[in-house]
């Protein structure tokens, strides 16, 4: 039952979307929001747990430091107001993988407040997304669906629930409504999406990993026929958790609800969820008097106070932004704008920064990381982040050619032979016995071979005519396979000819 | 001689214990013949831990031989009951509810771990009404607790099973919760001493939560000293509860040793005027006056205060309390603990109709009619109206203890309108049974300490109770007016209020 | 009755008449509250104004699996076994 859509340049034409993010951060802290279970990725079901995070009677909340701290580091990286005196309210729903049927929220008290964030479009363009607040909360178990297909919940006869998550401390980014998009939501969402990443990550408050589940977004899509217009009833897409899937989310939603529209027919306010697999959003839950979540403050937790101390601790903590960081990186490394954003553009920045680090040139590391890693990387759809291999094998690679070593042939087939998981660039080096030769005896054997072979190239050579070189150099090429070092081989060609 | 023992004060036992007199164990088993006994009529204890009590008597006694007893509080060897809404490790822990039938807590309360640490053996688990709701005790899942004056009658509640343990000699001592009486209204209908002491003044850690902004952990008691004593002992700052007052423990065995001198010149007592009279029982408010009146004799000086938003305080607390009851109860869902309970087969077989058909089953009347209260009271529409009316209330009656306090050093009223009632009395009628915390509600939600001690008999030969109320964090202030009331009325009666209670199960327990 | 669904309890019919009866009774009573909320009356949510301790960010012993899942109706590989759960949310 495929939904109607509309064409996506036709919909943008005759609809001004709107679209409001909003942003789940999982930190990475060492313990739980509210208790000093110890928070590990993987690890035995229900061996996380103290009192507190399994909802036991009797048990209470005791804010941790540290998630504080982070969410204050977020707050001032979005420019937010953050509030001296901040509130925990009480959001009370039932769902199994609540240990207490409510989750510890902020509601009308947010530590953060009002804020901004500038993301860089792909043709330079800034584009300023307005945060409305970015508060703290703790995370909900998991449900593990059994009896069904392939652990969904659609058929399943029973769940298993596994608490570890539960009272995980996360941080929601609320923007503002977001106009102005035009054509450019699912890239302005993207841009921002990633460029929170970057910040997240800078920050070390969260390792940030969307395959994770450690970041995910609710997507709000709306549509009106001119910007002048309120908004338009809403679809809430909830919990996508890539990148791509937040882009084409949008892109979905504005071609689906431009249809309905165009048709004069009425949006549900309704929760949808992104299907990967058919590129698809399915309509869930509409919106009904269930929703009354019945907020209020939660009496086992007393204001919290944040002062200005505090703040400025912190802020003399904050580490660089992406955007400086981008900024001395590019003078650091000589780059174009242009290349720049195309580093960027390939999430490969922090790929060659490691590189350069590890004894690369910028412009060896962008070759690599942007040429051949990054056709590699496109044809089996991972990221680079994903290849097996590291800067310090590219490192390796590079100084390899600096020192002679290899040649640009040979470095490819020495790349090629790593991301086949045959080990380090030394060890397939050695492996294939790759070498480049030029030891004299046999280059030069070589070289008075092919020059013997070509008297007539020899003589406008001797003449001053160096264009007929490279007959010389593939001649020494073929019987060497390859292994000939073209720059030795110009030497020696040179000195035969002046000897 | 089990029946000198138990009806000696839990400061006498502690002072026998450390002469060498009397073991930690012989106490234990004393109080257990005593349950025994009185048990088949009381009714007071959901769970009596006679194993583990003596095994914590005997490890007691062992570090006496070694002489490894420095730094133990006063009170240490000495038994204790505990109301079955704190948590005890290893020991059964419902609440009274059916829906926590059986379930074994994996860990200790804060103030458990105190008593423990202190040496003090745990008799067992005291009934309560059902998630400690109710003022009478009649909402036990488990069956009512009696009243030891008159068995026909109920003990008050929540605690009454704290408060008949301690009336009839089945413990020195037990701690109680108390969310809007729930130790003091018992303590009035069981001639006993109960105390609220200042909210955050004890670690709230593991007392399962009933309204967390109003409930408190307290001491129940015979005399005043010993309810001073154990308020040392539970009281202080603990890091696992956010609303626990960070600072020491208030001197108050010494306030209550100074009162039993009955010098109370300087003391300024205020009447508070809404707190008495109409709506309060004759007898109640003749023994009142009398006790004011003693007072007086002692030196103090008494005024009458106004707090002209008393009268509001009950329509805040059935605001708050049940709200709040409706968020700390959403937890018992038949998913982690206690009891489930599927659909019946023709309603589908879902988490959401397993979770509603469980607590249908699982809770009474009276904590289904709360949790539906407060659903209400906090949705959509009704917020501002109810809950935020009655968050500014809480600021009013705060300021008019403030104003109260600038006249006076503690206040006084009736600790409950009347004296124990009879089942069923008032089991139909909510307000009715609401009307019982009416003296008592202020302080709660104002944050205050108060205690109850016995006034005397009423017309009816039923113990009546007299409230005193100190300014937040000034627990202390009140212990020395109550200690030196109680040594009168001692005096004059010629013995504790106890002496007029008939102890038949006392009766052949010999040697 | 809409309340019970929130509050998540399969009330009888029996139970929902003499419920709307008693609550209406309590609303009256409480409504007194709004007399003299008024406007200047800042609200009071914890009786005893204290800001937030914060805990540091140290890890302390969890409860073993065992001890976890030792009150759980039904278990499944140390996990809590729900019915069937319908939507999302």
């Amino acid at each position: 039952m495929a939904e109607k859509l509309m064409k996506y340049a036709d919909a943008v034409k005759q609809f001004d979307p709107v679209i409001g993010l909003e942003t789940h951060v999982e930190l990475s802290t060492n313990t739980k929001l509210f208790c000093p279970a110890h928070v590990e990725f993987g690890g035995e079901p229900n061996s996380q747990l103290t009192p507190v995070s399994l909802g036991l009677p009797g048990s209470l909340p005791v804010i941790n430091e540290a998630a504080v701290d982070y969410a204050i580091k977020l707050g001032l990286a979005l420019h937010c107001e953050i509030a001296e005196w901040s509130q925990f309210s009480r959001k009370n729903y039932f769902y199994p993988d609540m240990p207490r049927n409510y989750q510890i929220s902020q509601y009308d008290k947010p530590t953060n407040g009002n804020g901004y964030l500038d993301v860089e479009l792909e043709d330079g363009t800034i584009f300023r997304v307005p945060i409305e607040r970015a508060h703290i909360e703790d995370d909900a178990g998991k449900n593990t669906h059994v009896g069904g297909a392939d652990g969904r919940i659609e058929g399943a006869d029973h769940s298993l629930v596994d608490y570890n998550r539960a009272g995980v401390p996360l941080i929601e980014i609320v923007t503002k409504p977001i106009e102005g998009v035009g054509d450019r939501g699912p890239e302005i969402a993207g841009a921002y999406m990633r460029t929170l990443r970057d910040i997240v990550r800078a920050l070390n408050i969260s390792h940030a990993r969307m395959e994770q589940g450690n970041m995910r977004a609710d997507v709000n899509v709306s549509l009106r026929r001119n910007p002048t217009d309120p908004f338009g009833t809403r679809s809430e897409t909830k919990n996508v958790n890539s990148f791509r899937g937040i882009e084409k989310t949008i892109q979905y939603e504005i071609r689906r609800q431009a249809a309905i529209l165009n048709d004069g027919g009425e949006i549900l306010q309704e929760t949808r969820h992104w299907d990967e697999a058919s590129q698809t959003t399915a309509g869930g839950r509409v919106k009904s008097d269930a929703d009354d979540y019945r907020y209020f403050p939660d009496p086992d937790l007393v204001m919290l106070h944040i002062t200005k101390e505090h703040i400025e601790r912190l802020a003399a903590q904050m580490p660089e932004m992406p955007r400086e960081r981008r900024n001395r990186l590019q003078g650091e490394w000589g780059f174009s704008d242009l290349e720049m954003r195309d580093v960027v553009n390939a999430d490969a920045l922090d790929l060659i920064e490691a590189t350069v680090a590890a004894g690369a040139t910028a412009a060896g590391a962008k070759k690599w990381w942007l040429g051949e890693l990054s056709r590699e990387a496109n044809a089996k759809g991972v990221s680079l982040e994903e290849l097996p291999v590291t800067p310090a094998d590219v490192a390796e690679v590079e100084k390899l050619i600096a020192d002679g070593k290899l040649n640009d042939k040979l470095a490819k087939q020495t790349v090629s032979g790593v991301l086949a998981g045959e080990g380090t660039p030394a060890e397939v080096v050695a492996k294939h016995g790759y070498q480049v030769v030029s030891d004299d005896g046999a280059l030069v054997a070589a070289v008075e071979d092919a020059m013997a072979a070509n008297p007539d190239v020899v003589e406008k050579l001797k003449a001053g005519n160096m264009k007929p070189m490279g007959a010389i150099i593939g001649a020494v090429m073929r019987a060497t396979k390859g292994q000939a070092d073209a720059k030795a081989v110009n030497k020696i060609v040179m000195e035969k000819l002046h000897a | 001689m089990t029946e000198e023992l138990v009806k000696l004060s839990a400061a006498e036992m502690a002072a026998k214990i450390k002469s060498g007199e009397v073991s930690s164990r012989e106490l234990v088993e004393a109080h257990l013949k005593v349950i025994e006994a009185a048990e088949p009529s009381i009714k007071a204890f959901l769970q009596v831990s006679a194993d583990e009590a003596l095994a914590q008597a005997d490890a007691f006694d062992e570090k006496t031989a070694k002489g490894q007893t420095e730094g133990l509080p006063e009170l240490a060897g000495v038994p204790i009951a505990i109301k079955d809404m704190i948590v005890t490790k290893g020991i059964v822990t419902t609440a009274a509810s059916k829906i926590l039938e059986g379930w074994v807590p994996p860990y200790d309360a804060t103030v458990i771990e105190k008593l423990k640490a202190a040496g003090m053996p745990l008799l067992g688990k005291t009934n309560l009404d059902e998630f400690a709701q109710g003022s009478s005790t009649e909402h036990s899942a488990y069956g009512p607790t009696r009243n030891p004056w008159d068995t026909d009658r109920v003990p008050g509640g929540s605690g009454g099973g704290s408060a008949s343990a301690v009336a009839a000699f089945e413990a020195p001592l037990a701690l109680g919760t108390d969310t809007g009486g729930s130790i003091r209204q018992p303590g009035a209908l069981t001639g006993t001493v109960g105390v609220k002491p200042t909210y955050g003044g004890v670690s709230r850690f593991g007392a399962i939560a009933m309204a967390s902004s109003l409930d408190q952990i307290g001491p129940v008691s015979r005399t005043v000293l010993d309810s001073a004593l154990l308020q040392e002992v539970i009281g202080g700052h603990d890091r696992r509860d956010s609303t626990s007052i960070p600072a020491p423990v208030r001197p108050m065995a010494a306030a209550a040793r100074e009162g039993m001198k009955r010098d109370l010149k300087g003391m300024r007592i205020g009447l508070v005027k809404e707190l008495s009279g109409e709506g309060f029982q004759p007898g109640v408010q003749a023994r009142f006056e009398e006790s004011v009146k003693k007072l007086e004799q002692m030196g103090a000086e008494v005024v009458e205060v106004s707090c002209p938003h008393f009268p509001y305080s009950l329509g805040a607390y059935y605001i708050i309390m049940p709200s709040e009851v409706s968020s700390n109860l959403a937890r018992y869902d038949g998913m982690r603990y206690g009891l489930r309970v599927m659909p019946p087969a023709d309603v589908p077989q879902t988490a959401a109709n397993m979770m509603a058909y469980t607590r249908e089953a699982g809770f009474g009347d009276e904590v289904k009619r709360r949790i539906i209260l407060g659903t209400y009271a906090l949705s959509a529409g009704y917020y501002d109206a109810w809950y935020g009316s009655a968050q500014k209330v809480r600021t009013l009656i705060i300021q008019d203890f403030n104003k109260a306090f600038e006249q006076a050093d503690v206040l006084v009223s009736p600790t409950s309108p009347s004296t124990a009632f009879k089942f069923g009395e008032k089991m139909d009628d909510p307000l009715a049974m609401y009307m019982n915390d009416i003296a008592t509600i202020p302080a709660n939600l104002a944050g205050t300490p108060a205690m109850s001690i016995p006034s005397g008999l009423s017309d009816d030969g039923l113990p009546a109770g007299i409230q005193f109320i100190a300014p937040q964090q000034r627990d202390e202030v009140m212990y020395k007016p109550a200690a030196a009331l109680e040594a009168a009325l001692n005096e004059e009666w010629g013995g504790p209020i106890w002496q007029s209670l008939k102890t038949p199960w006392l009766e052949g327990l010999g040697e | 009755m809409h309340l019970g669904d929130l509050a998540r309890i399969a009330l009888t019919d029996e139970e929902i008449t003499r419920l709307q009866g008693e609550l209406n009774v309590i609303a009256d009573a409480i409504n007194k509250v709004q007399e003299v909320a008024g406007d200047d009356v800042p609200p009071t949510a914890n009786p005893v104004p204290l800001e937030t301790y914060m805990r540091p960010d140290v890890a302390e012993t969890p409860l073993t699996q065992a001890e976890a899942i030792s009150g759980a109706p039904v278990s499944e590989s140390g996990m809590f076994v729900a019915p069937r759960i319908l939507g999302e949310e």
